[in-house]
């Protein structure tokens, strides 16, 4: 694992995986797990070009600034679906279609 | 003078203009509007008159018009002409109808529409005036139709009663047949010379621009106007059943002033006459002379037998236009005004006082009949004695004005009729003098009835009284003016007023046609002028006491057997006594000829034209109904469709909206990867 080639492909399928559980889940909380599976492949992602490319930091940095805000988001929408599930009691996203029409 | 003509005009209009607006509700319901009206117009006329006779010239006139219309080639201009003949006129009808006026005051007492009649009064005398001023045909023509409407307004005046209604109607209808043939004239007068002013047709028609043919034609056509206006034969229908209006309408319109219209206007187109035309005129003229006299011989109305009179002397006046004793004929038109008015207005006082009996005794029969009369001479002797002047008068008797009009008149038509190669002229003085003898017959025949005799009826003849002074006064006055004196001065004699101011006054104007051809028209030679005229007087002064003395031995001495004569002359006396049948014969032919064509016209409009109205209107409702129906089916359709489509597009398009979020990200994420591989390619 010298070259930068396999890392970007693991990036690229946790990326696709993590797509695919955002869309496919049911669970709202489920959601949230994709969507921090979507985010943790782009610091893959990053840090691969950090060593291979830049040969430097600045990709390391980046990373970390991702890794704060994804748990500042995974907070804070973890805070919205608790609020939903006061109302609805429920946390099923195909149940979340007021918008609907 | 021209101003004060138009004073004397214009004044009775702004009488009528009051009276027929406020008349109602003045003082007296505005009687004396009309009256003062006419009596200023009456004083200057006087003035008018006595300035003429300082003046003493007969070839007086001014004239005085302005352009009325202006266009390019078609000039009328309106204007007054006034000579001898006007003024003079003009003094017969300001008298008369002032005389009129007054005597209505009394006569028309009590009626509810007495307002109007004075407006009617007024608006009558300013369309005479007018007839009489006015110096072109066009405008005569104009107060022609006026002064026709007036007697329409004034004989239907109670037109409740449907005889006077139809009477009305009649006399207006009549008259627009003869107008018919004025119009006619009228226009070949313009087409011709191209302008309507007498004294340029004078000078024009003199220069030959309407000869021959055309000229006779002309003349004879604008005569027909004064056929119908003056009740000549065969027009005269009108004029015995326009005496179903008021007495004082009878006086004034169809006595003294409109009837003489016609004969004003023969005299002022006499100069335009040809031969042919003045025959036409002249036979016209004394037949009717003579016929209207054999009707009224047997005539029980009193008022249709001065009626019948009436049109006998009017035939006398056209007849002198005709032979062409134009003095003679205007002469008499004055006379006849006042003598002729004069009976009316007696007549009417006797049926003032046949009807305040009536009222009294609660007869309910006609009061104009004489055969309920008799005797009248003792209770009503103002209205005897004047009614005795007049009859006189008209009889053509000497120291009576009648005479000397008469006799002019007879020697006139003798003078022609010796003066002529072909003997049959002589018809016209037998017409003349047959008139003569019958007039005098008839007139005394009607005074014995009504003054002379027992009273038929006792009942009435108890509350017969004389009428107020109101009507008297107008007698008396024209009772006066009957007397021979007037018409003489300054001669004194009673036989003939050839030397008194009014032949001085009134000349022939000479004829144009004669200038035209060269020669006269008619020639009459001195020395038989003169003899026939001598001749012509011992012939009427003779008949017209025979004809007197005919009538008081069947009448008053009963010395001949009336009833027994008409017996023994039955079919004549029906004959007379029917008016010939002449109305009955108009009514089945002209009448009900022109009734059918209403018919057939009324069908055609009835069937073919409103067919056709209503066949538009068919095919009108079927091609809007198809209209409709393209426009809902077709129109509407393409519209609904369109909007059932939007709905449908609509539709589908919102079930996009799941609201469903993983949907719309997989929605985003689609798009961003097409368009990567969009970039990429």
């Amino acid at each position: 694992m010298n070259t930068l080639m396999p890392y970007l492909i693991i990036g690229a399928i946790v990326f696709t995986l993590g797509i695919f559980t955002i869309l496919s889940k049911k669970n709202a909380v489920g959601i949230l797990m994709g969507v921090e599976l979507v985010l943790n492949s782009v610091n893959i992602n990053f840090i691969a070009f950090a060593k291979f490319v830049d040969k430097g930091l600045n990709g390391q940095i980046v990373a970390i600034f991702i890794i704060i805000l994804a748990a500042a988001e995974a907070a804070i929408a973890l805070a919205i679906i608790l609020n939903i599930y006061r109302s609805k009691t429920t946390v099923d996203v195909t149940q979340m279609n007021e918008m609907k029409n | 003078m021209i101003t004060l003509a138009l004073y004397i005009w214009l004044l009775p209009l702004l009488a009528f203009v009051i009276q027929i607006f406020l008349g109602k509700r003045l003082p007296r319901k505005g009687d004396w509007v009309s009256v003062s009206a006419i009596g200023i117009s009456f004083i200057l006329s006087l003035v008018m008159f006595v300035r003429m006779l300082i003046n003493y010239t007969p070839d007086f006139a001014v004239h005085a018009s302005i352009p009325w219309i202006d266009a390019g080639n078609f000039k009328i201009s309106m204007g007054i002409y006034l000579d001898n003949l006007a003024i003079v006129m003009a003094m017969v009808v300001a008298t008369v109808s002032f005389v009129v006026h007054i005597y209505s005051i009394g006569y028309m007492e009590g009626d509810p529409r007495y307002s109007r009649f004075f407006a009617y009064l007024s608006l009558f005398s300013f369309s005479m005036l007018g007839l009489i001023f006015f110096d072109n045909l066009f405008g005569i023509f104009m107060m022609w139709e006026l002064v026709g409407l007036c007697s329409y307004l004034l004989i239907g005046f109670y037109f409740e009663k449907k005889s006077a209604s139809d009477a009305g109607k009649k006399a207006f209808i009549t008259n627009r047949v003869g107008d018919w043939g004025f119009l006619i004239g009228l226009l070949i007068v313009f087409t011709t010379l191209g302008t309507f002013t007498i004294t340029d047709i004078h000078t024009l028609v003199a220069q030959g621009k309407l000869a021959g043919g055309l000229l006779t034609a002309a003349g004879i056509l604008l005569f027909a106007g004064a056929v119908g206006k003056s009740a000549q034969f065969p027009l005269h229908i009108w004029l015995p059943d326009a005496m179903e209006g008021p007495t004082p309408v009878s006086a004034l319109i169809h006595a003294a002033t409109m009837v003489a219209a016609g004969v004003y206007l023969m005299a002022r187109i006499s100069f335009m006459l040809s031969f042919d035309a003045m025959l036409v005129v002249a036979y016209i003229g004394g037949f009717t002379a003579f016929f209207a006299a054999t009707i009224a011989i047997t005539q029980n109305d009193i008022k249709r037998v001065l009626a019948y009179s009436t049109i006998s002397q009017l035939g006398y006046m056209i007849m002198a236009i005709g032979v062409g004793a134009y003095q003679a004929g205007f002469f008499h038109l004055v006379t006849h005004a006042m003598f002729k008015a004069g009976l009316f207005l007696g007549s009417g006082s006797v049926i003032h006082a046949m009807h305040h009996a009536m009222h009294k005794t609660g007869v309910e029969e006609d009061p104009n009949d004489i055969r309920l009369m008799g005797g009248f001479r003792h209770k009503m002797p103002v209205t005897y004695y004047t009614f005795l002047i007049f009859s006189l008068a008209l009889s053509g008797i000497p120291f009576f004005s009648g005479f000397l009009s008469k006799d002019a008149i007879l020697g006139g038509t003798l003078a022609f009729a010796m003066a002529q190669s072909n003997p049959i002229h002589y018809l016209l003085p037998v017409f003349g003098f047959g008139a003569a003898i019958i007039t005098a017959f008839y007139m005394f025949r009607l005074i014995i009835k009504t003054f002379y005799g027992e009273p038929k009826r006792p009942d009435l003849y108890e509350h017969i009284h004389e009428s107020p002074k109101v009507m008297t006064g107008p007698l008396i006055t024209l009772a006066t003016l009957s007397i021979w004196i007037f018409f003489t001065l300054p001669s004194v004699t009673p036989l003939t007023a050839e030397h008194g101011w009014f032949f001085h006054q009134i000349k022939e104007p000479e004829s144009a046609v004669s200038i035209q051809l060269g020669h006269p028209v008619s020639e009459i030679p001195e020395q038989i002028e003169h003899a026939a005229h001598v001749n012509g007087m011992m012939i009427s002064i003779i008949l017209a006491l025979s004809g007197i003395l005919l009538a008081f031995m069947f009448y008053y001495w009963k010395k001949w057997d009336v009833e027994a004569l008409t017996r023994k002359i039955r079919p004549l006396y029906d004959l007379s006594y029917h008016k010939y049948y002449i109305d009955e014969i108009y009514n089945a032919t002209f009448v009900r000829g022109l009734l059918l064509w209403n018919n057939i016209l009324a069908w055609f409009d009835a069937h073919i034209i409103d067919g056709i109205v209503n066949g538009a209107a068919f095919v009108t409702r079927h091609v809007s109904r198809f209209s409709g129906i393209f426009d809902l089916g077709f129109i509407d359709g393409l519209v609904n469709a369109v909007a059932d489509l939007i709905n449908n597009v609509g539709q589908g398009l919102r079930k996009v909206q799941t609201g469903q979020i993983q949907f719309y990200i997989f929605g985003a994420l689609a798009g961003l990867i097409l368009i990567i591989i969009g970039t990429l390619m």
